[in-house]
């Protein structure tokens, strides 16, 4: 009998971890129903304090399971099946590390192991609410005992190899071998399981009938710096389809980006609602049931690509777990539901909207838009399935669809994103918009004309009108939102320079400090601005193929690229064809660049490698695509892409905005706990 | 000011007017995004980079004969899914149970779009007038009021 110490240290660490959270989750249970209506028991206190330390005794276990996974990826042992299955000898040092997330069983390992890490934290720092945590740690526990079950049970990481050991292994998917891969998906999984903790708090304090709303407060910080991770993950996961793929573009709408897209959307609904439930105790239960489907979109988009229910290009095709994610998230429905019930009294609005011109209606469109897009990409998900069941086809739901229906929403959101930080609370004047909208009005009107003398017609752009329209109004809306927040700016930093007299760069910076929240907020709005600008940039998108052999030569727009050389190489994880193309602008050299082909020994598969002169201007995209086998000259195929990297800039933009917003502010101002308000404000409310 | 917004509305008439006019490289370009490869790689059939695809090489030869011979958009695709089957289509576009999938994101969006509208108007009935602050806070409150409107206000 062959042994196997680590695999079977694995295994067991994933059976302790199990033992732990199900303790966590049933004597965590029971402390909480003894000390329901708030009843002292000291047994119950200390049977609650047993079960927070299983809990992160939990995570050591996972951790110890992750690390012999690790392990076993470095070692070579092909013992395991999963090893043997995702790696082989010749890997680099950094993919044999990406093995723990490039397959089922090992992501879902990696799952459970982040989950448990937050649960860690959330469970160190449970000094904040004790009782708000016990009940948050418990969920945690439900949660993790779910995906513990089906580590140990349906998709073992550390299952062996039946028979002798191979040599080697089959190697990891040459796709996944690029330096985004290895921490694309674990910024991905952070989002996604990061939405656990969140959801935790919101159905604890549901179920508690938490009073006020400082488990808002509380799950501030975790939800926003989720929804970065996740914001990241996205970002991250774009990037490198444009980066390895080699189409030309970024998002394909396939069902594995749809998935990680629906709950990014109502997770930044969320973050906006959120505000009115702290600042004036209204959405209330919208508030909840965003976040309670926001968690459960990340479980139903693990479920659709895990499942088999739609195809995809990088889905993990079609498995067994499936039916265990349809229980556990019938379960979750059904507890949320039931909880909703239960306590919907305590859910009761304390204000109601005054006016339609006003923050918050702003911010209910804002979760209108955001829903609506969600919908979209949900229903053009499944619809494929709808119809099969319907007419007994399969269609297909691709780029057209989502582009067609997403973009006029996309537009109605930017819109929102320049006026919704221009209205007050509860209602704003007629003095005030107007005060308020003609700097971005006439910037917007500026913009349009501007856009149109520089060559943006849509009327005269034949097949492309419909992008060039779109092109025209999201320069038009850009520019007025960025005037916007810039005028926001200025005329705070001008109120703190006047109490200050310190000079506008200072009082800019120190405004900021008072109020990172609400800067940082418009950071992030600009960011999404100037990703918009990336994005509207596609209408111009130009591309060209074409074979070229020694001292041929293609013209792109104002680029000419002339062939050097095409040679071939070889290593021991792969075969590679590459050509040498000088880039020529205006007569002067640029750059050279080298499109490459490669060839996996291992895995037996090709892939490309893009290659890639970047500017704020454009993208020149060149792609290998193989050698004509009559002419034995390789054919090349050029893109080039307007404004590509104000999308990355943007996404830029957006990070240094959030991590802005979870700065505290420079004077912190005691908020009292929120109390029930008797009658409405009359004045109309101002901003700062 | 309502005379630039005839103006604008007309510039958007006519740029709808305009739709759907094209050579044949645009229309190949077109319509050949509006197709998917038939490999199964998952992508359009223009951005097909599939290494070795068995399927996008013949397919785009079949396209450009399509567009030489001179049929509508609408024969060229008719023509692809009786080759191809439905999945060949990048979208739902064959009308009938196909145009569920356009109408009802649309639906939703427009009863979603009027449901806030009402939801906020009924809000605002039932809220009733407004009470000067004056009269609904005492002198003695002033402060606890100032920091209510102070946390109500900021973003």
């Amino acid at each position: 009998m062959r042994l196997h110490p680590m695999p079977e240290f694995g295994s067991f660490t994933l059976l302790l971890a199990l033992t732990l959270s199900a303790y966590t989750l049933v004597m965590g249970g029971i402390a909480l129903w003894r000390t329901r209506s708030g009843r002292l028991d000291a047994g119950a206190g200390r049977l609650g304090e047993t079960a927070r330390r299983a809990g992160i005794s939990s995570f050591v276990a996972l951790t110890g399971a992750a690390f012999a996974l690790v392990w076993a990826s470095f070692t070579n042992d092909y013992s395991v099946s999963y090893i043997l299955h995702h790696t082989n000898r010749a890997l680099p040092t950094a993919y044999k590390f990406s093995a723990l997330w490039s397959g089922q069983e090992g992501s879902l390992l990696l799952w459970a192991w982040l989950l448990s890490a937050y649960g860690f934290v959330l469970r160190i720092r449970h000094r904040v609410d004790v009782r708000l945590t016990a009940f948050a740690s418990t969920i945690l526990a439900a949660i993790q005992l779910f995906f513990l079950l089906l580590l140990n049970f349906a998709a073992p990481p550390f299952a062996i190899q039946p028979g002798p050991v191979p040599q080697d292994g089959f190697g990891l998917n040459p796709l996944l071998q690029y330096p985004e891969m290895v921490i694309h998906p674990p910024m991905l999984y952070l989002g996604y399981v990061g939405f656990s903790v969140p959801f935790a708090f919101a159905l604890g304090a549901l179920m508690m009938r938490y009073p006020g709303e400082k488990w808002i407060h509380i799950t501030r910080r975790w939800t926003m710096v989720t929804w970065l991770f996740l914001t990241c993950g996205i970002f991250l996961g774009a990037h490198w389809a444009y980066s390895v793929l080699g189409w030309g573009g970024y998002w394909g709408w396939d069902p594995v980006e749809n998935a990680s897209l629906m709950p990014w959307l109502t997770g930044t609904a969320f973050l906006h609602s959120v505000m009115m439930q702290e600042k004036r105790g209204m959405m209330k239960t919208w508030n909840v049931w965003l976040i309670f489907s926001t968690f459960m979109l990340t479980i139903l988009g693990t479920l659709l690509t895990r499942s088999g229910i739609v195809s995809s290009v990088h889905a993990f095709a079609s498995s067994d777990i499936g039916d265990w994610f349809y229980g556990f998230i019938i379960v979750i429905f059904g507890v949320c539901l039931f909880t909703f019930f239960k306590q919907k009294d305590h859910l009761k609005s304390e204000n109601r909207l005054e006016s339609l011109v006003s923050r918050e209606s702003s911010f209910l469109f804002n979760n209108l838009v955001l829903l609506a897009a969600c919908f979209t990409v949900l229903w053009g998900t499944l619809f494929p399935v709808l119809s099969e069941y319907v007419q007994g086809t399969k269609v297909t739901v691709g780029a057209p669809f989502y582009n067609r229906v997403n973009l006029p929403i996309g537009l109605f959101l930017l819109f929102l994103t320049g006026i919704g930080p221009l209205l007050a609370w509860r209602s704003t004047s007629l003095r005030s918009i107007r005060r308020n909208f003609v700097l971005p009005g006439i910037a917007m009107g500026v913009t349009f004309i501007a856009t149109m003398v520089l060559g943006v017609r849509p009327w005269s752009a034949g097949d492309d009108m419909q992008a060039e329209l779109f092109s025209l109004i999201t320069f038009t809306l850009a520019a007025g939102v960025t005037t916007a927040i810039a005028a926001e700016f200025l005329r705070g930093a001008g109120v703190v320079r006047t109490q200050t007299g310190k000079n506008l760069l200072t009082s800019t910076l120190l405004l900021v400090r008072r109020n990172t929240r609400r800067y940082g907020g418009y950071v992030v709005h600009f960011g999404i601005v100037v990703m918009f600008i990336g994005i509207a940039g596609g209408a111009f998108n130009q591309s060209r193929e074409q074979e070229m052999g020694f001292g041929d030569s293609m013209q792109l727009g104002p680029f000419k690229l002339v062939c050097q050389s095409f040679t071939q190489d070889s290593n021991p994880n792969f075969d590679t064809e590459y050509a040498l193309l000088d880039v020529f602008k205006g007569g002067k050299k640029l750059t050279q660049l080298a499109p490459e082909k490669r060839f996996y020994i291992a895995s037996q598969t090709s892939s490309t490698m893009v290659a890639l002169r970047s500017t704020l201007a454009n993208d020149l995209y060149v792609i290998y695509e193989g050698k004509n086998p009559d002419t034995d000259k390789p054919i090349i195929k050029v893109f080039l892409n307007p404004l590509m990297n104000w999308i990355w800039i943007g996404v830029l933009i957006v990070v240094f905005g959030t991590f802005l917003a979870l700065v505290p502010n420079m004077v912190r101002v005691a908020v009292p706990a929120r109390v029930p308000v008797v009658a409405p404000i009359a004045a109309e409310a101002h901003h700062a | 000011m309502l005379k630039r917004m005839s103006q604008g509305l007309i510039v958007c008439l006519l740029a709808v007017v305009m739709l759907g006019a094209g050579d044949a490289n645009s229309r190949y370009g077109r319509i050949g995004h509006h197709m998917m490869c038939a490999c199964g790689c998952g992508q359009i059939l223009l951005e097909c980079n599939h290494v070795g695809c068995p399927d996008s090489d013949r397919m785009i030869g079949e396209l450009r004969q399509q567009v030489a011979s001179g049929g509508t958009d609408t024969s060229i695709m008719n023509w692809f899914v009786e080759k191809y089957g439905a999945t060949v289509l990048a979208a739902p576009m064959r009308g009938g149970f196909d145009n569920v999938a356009w109408i009802v994101p649309l639906v939703l969006f427009v009863l979603g779009t009027l449901g806030t509208a009402v939801l906020i108007r009924v809000w605002k009935l039932r809220s009733g007038r407004h009470i000067p602050i004056s009269a609904a806070v005492g002198a003695s409150n002033v402060d606890g009021m100032r920091e209510r409107i102070r946390r109500e206000t900021e973003y």
